[in-house]
């Protein structure tokens, strides 16, 4: 299974480092991409990951109100909300696509988040 | 295209999980010319491995797999320079963090450690070399606010050798502060130290102090502010007026004392208190016969050296600044209407710590002699009542002043010492007494001045026979306590200066709900804000004692001095770039950008497109995203790149 996560540097790539420093054990399915911030992400990037034969896509940035940039996570969850309402008209299950916020403290937290995501896809297949 | 793949082992922090050889066969992908695996890489052996590859190979682009990028990437990027590779020719891989020590199946970890290279090898390729610019810097600082904290930052900034512009809205600087009577835990003599800083802030050939002036608009950014500084108009001409306080003496108009907090009264043209600096009157229009009523004229025929001016009016200058250090204040929050169990207002002798502390000042409206403002009688029972808009959900502040036990407990012990047959009492919920000293102040005021704790809220104040009850419960004894008291002082709670907010909006800085304003880190950047050049300093920030505030004004100073010592500025290059020929000039860019980066240029055929302000961008991305014909991209980040790591992946 292939699953893409593009994570923001300041907040939810930290978050997935701690979980990494903590050795909390996760599915390896997912390949993290890293960015600015979630105000960063194209839609279009989501969809052509998905065009191209993603298994899933998962994106995961700073707390609302805690974005590093003031406000990108804001634009982030606008942008993907309306994604996430699109992608069965294309004809993707909802299931595969999944936006949350995960902080640098929260290791814990991002391995339950990539372990739910997984099984989640993992059970559509 | 010549790539470099070097496959960390970390010793066995990532080997014990992956094959690197294995991953670093990743290395047979197109344009990989070396690829090897290192034991160390952020070691020195490790890096100079990768030097000599560079050299030898001729490699013009490096993928490490390694740790997070988080940890050493910056290591990495000197490492390449110094192979003579432009720094962002290497990208980082990610194989501890988010690998190695998450998966404990060999396969697994293998297999996406491949990936994951692979993916950096694809992105790589689409990078471009990245160069920062450098922009020069205005060697002037703007100190917004002349309390200890500005006072603090502006001697430091000064003794530096930078000059600074001083910005008070008051007519004198010194703050809350120069209210105090004595300072915590030392019981120094709050003006006595304070007063000598003020005269050397005035006299400093470096410093410019601007007194009954705001700042009105604010332009440009880090380096290179514009700023229009308004000075009010006082109808007092600064430079004749001689503090002499005769008008002050024939004033017919009484007016409210704000210096002494309400307090006593002043008259409407005043000087502000006698240690003020700069020590000259002023008027205020909206108590003054003259404005009032149109003829009085009293101050104009009195002064002697011909400073009075009805007709001045506001002048506006404009000034440029490298950077500026934000040190606004707080001022003591207004109770009155969220307690009214405490009378709001109504009782005379319910008092905020504030004007007792002018009650205590020998400088103050009695002359030092603690007197109730009712009837003049010195007090015998003195109630404190700790957290009156502070830690009280149920007013909607819930947070500490931080300072209110400590103040409470020099408030007490001083009661004594001016009266000595008084007795004090405190309502407090917890003593929060962490600074050097200051636990053992706060017993030193119950055993050797015999305040009387009492662990609880008072519920209700109401007058009695000339006389305060107040009623609280003591939760310790669990019984219900009622105390006869002649004056009872409300430790009110800290709120942000009045139009601090505002003033964080003219600024693009941040602030939370009470208007405190926001640093940019909480832990590692407590003086910075999140635009670059604005730094923070003392209770603007949020609640802080006298100790913390100066500190906190020094670090600011020493973060404006480190900004502006080099006379130029190196912008980040990981910033978003216009393609110009292809801007339509929507600005969907500009709405979008949170540090107000895009600028408006015209283009030859007089059509207006968007560019990017290199030393503003933070390189968020943002605009990224919403530009609708894509000609907006984040360098080091660009669509190609990433579309490029992603299709790898699923390759």
């Amino acid at each position: 299974m292939k699953l893409i996560g593009f994570l923001c540097n300041w907040c939810s790539y930290a978050g997935a480092d701690m979980a990494g420093t903590s050795r909390i054990q996760q599915p390896g399915d997912l390949h993290i991409v890293r960015m600015p911030c979630t105000g960063r992400i194209n839609p279009l990037l989501i969809l052509k990951a998905f065009q191209e034969g993603a298994d899933g896509v998962l994106v995961s940035g700073c707390h609302p109100g805690d974005c590093h940039y003031n406000d990108g996570n804001y634009y982030a969850r606008r942008r993907l909300e309306l994604l996430a309402r699109m992608l069965p008209a294309f004809g993707i299950a909802s299931e595969r696509f999944q936006y949350t916020w995960v902080s640098a403290s929260e290791g814990a937290r991002w391995a339950q988040v990539v372990d739910d995501f997984t099984e989640r896809v993992r059970s559509l297949q | 295209m010549r790539i470099g793949v070097f496959v960390c082992q970390c010793g066995t922090n990532i080997a014990a999980t992956v094959d690197t050889e294995k991953a670093a066969a990743a290395g047979s992908l197109r344009d990989v010319h070396h690829a090897e695996t290192i034991q160390y890489t952020c070691s020195d052996p490790g890096q100079r491995a990768i030097i000599d590859a560079i050299r030898e190979k001729e490699l013009t682009r490096v993928v490490i797999a390694a740790c997070s990028p988080r940890m050493h990437e910056t290591t990495f990027r000197r490492a390449v320079t110094r192979a003579g590779l432009n720094p962002f020719m290497m990208d980082m891989v990610n194989i501890r963090e988010h690998c190695s020590w998450v998966h404990s199946d060999v396969d697994t970890a293998t297999g996406k450690a491949i990936d994951l290279t692979s993916m950096g090898v694809a992105r790589v390729r689409k990078q471009a070399s990245l160069f920062s610019s450098k922009v020069p810097v205005t060697n002037r600082v703007l100190v917004i606010g002349g309390g200890v904290a500005g006072i603090q930052a502006a001697l430091d900034i000064a003794d530096a050798g930078l000059p600074v512009t001083m910005v008070e809205r008051g007519p004198s600087i010194g703050g809350n502060m120069a209210r105090l009577d004595k300072t915590f835990p030392t019981l120094d003599c709050s003006s006595c130290i304070l007063t000598p800083r003020m005269v050397e802030a005035n006299q400093h050939e470096q410093i410019d102090l601007m007194v009954n002036s705001e700042v009105d608009t604010v332009r440009g950014h880090v380096g290179n502010f514009e700023v229009d500084i308004r000075k009010k108009a006082t109808c007092v001409i600064e430079e004749k007026c001689t503090g002499c306080m005769i008008c002050q003496e024939k004033c017919p108009s009484r007016a409210p004392d704000e210096f002494n907090a309400g307090v006593g009264e002043s008259k409407a043209i005043s000087v502000p208190f006698p240690q003020a600096v700069p020590l000259v009157a002023n008027l205020r229009k909206e108590h003054c016969r003259q404005f009032i009523r149109g003829k009085c004229g009293v101050c104009k025929k009195v002064c002697k050296s011909g400073a009075i001016d009805y007709e001045q009016e506001d002048e506006v200058t404009t000034e440029r600044f490298g950077a500026i250090v934000v040190a606004t204040g707080y001022e003591p929050y207004d109770w009155r209407e969220a307690y009214p169990d405490y009378g709001g207002g109504q009782y005379p002798d319910v008092i905020t710590s504030l004007q007792y502390e002018r009650l205590l000042s020998a400088s103050g409206p009695t002359g030092g002699h603690v007197r109730r403002p009712s009837d003049g009688e010195e007090p015998r029972q003195v109630v404190f009542i700790s957290c009156v808009g502070s830690r009280d959900e149920s007013v909607g502040r819930p947070f500490c002043c931080s300072v209110g036990c400590m103040y409470i407990a020099k408030q007490a012990i001083l009661t004594k010492e001016h009266i000595p047959e008084s007795q004090s009492y405190v309502f407090y919920i917890d003593i929060r007494a962490g600074g050097k000293g200051y636990e053992e102040f706060t017993r030193r005021a119950q055993k050797e001045y015999g305040a009387v704790y009492l662990r609880g809220r008072v519920g209700k104040i109401y007058p009695s026979k000339g006389k305060l009850m107040v009623m609280g419960t003591d939760t310790l004894s669990g019984e219900q306590v009622e105390i006869e008291a002649d004056l009872v002082v409300l430790a009110a709670g800290f709120a942000a200066a009045e139009g601090a907010g505002e003033l964080a909006r003219k600024l693009n800085i941040s602030y939370d709900q009470y208007e405190f304003l926001s640093e940019s880190h909480p832990k590692l950047r407590p003086v910075e804000t999140n635009t670059g050049g604005i730094f923070l300093a003392g209770a603007c920030q949020g609640p802080k004692d006298i100790p913390g505030s100066v500190a906190q004004a020094s670090a600011a100073a020493a973060k404006a001095i480190g900004l502006l010592s080099k006379g130029e500025l190196e912008t980040s290059p990981m910033v978003a770039a216009v393609n110009q020929t292809r801007c339509t000039g929507c600005f969907k860019c500009r709405d979008v950008c949170p540090y107000n980066a895009i600028e408006a240029v015209e283009a030859r055929d007089g059509h207006q497109t968007a560019r990017v302000v290199d030393s503003l961008c933070h390189g968020c991305g943002v605009c990224n995203v919403a530009c609708p014909p894509a000609v907006i991209s984040l360098k080091g980040y660009t669509d190609n790149q990433l579309i490029a790591e992603t299709l790898e992946l699923l390759r």
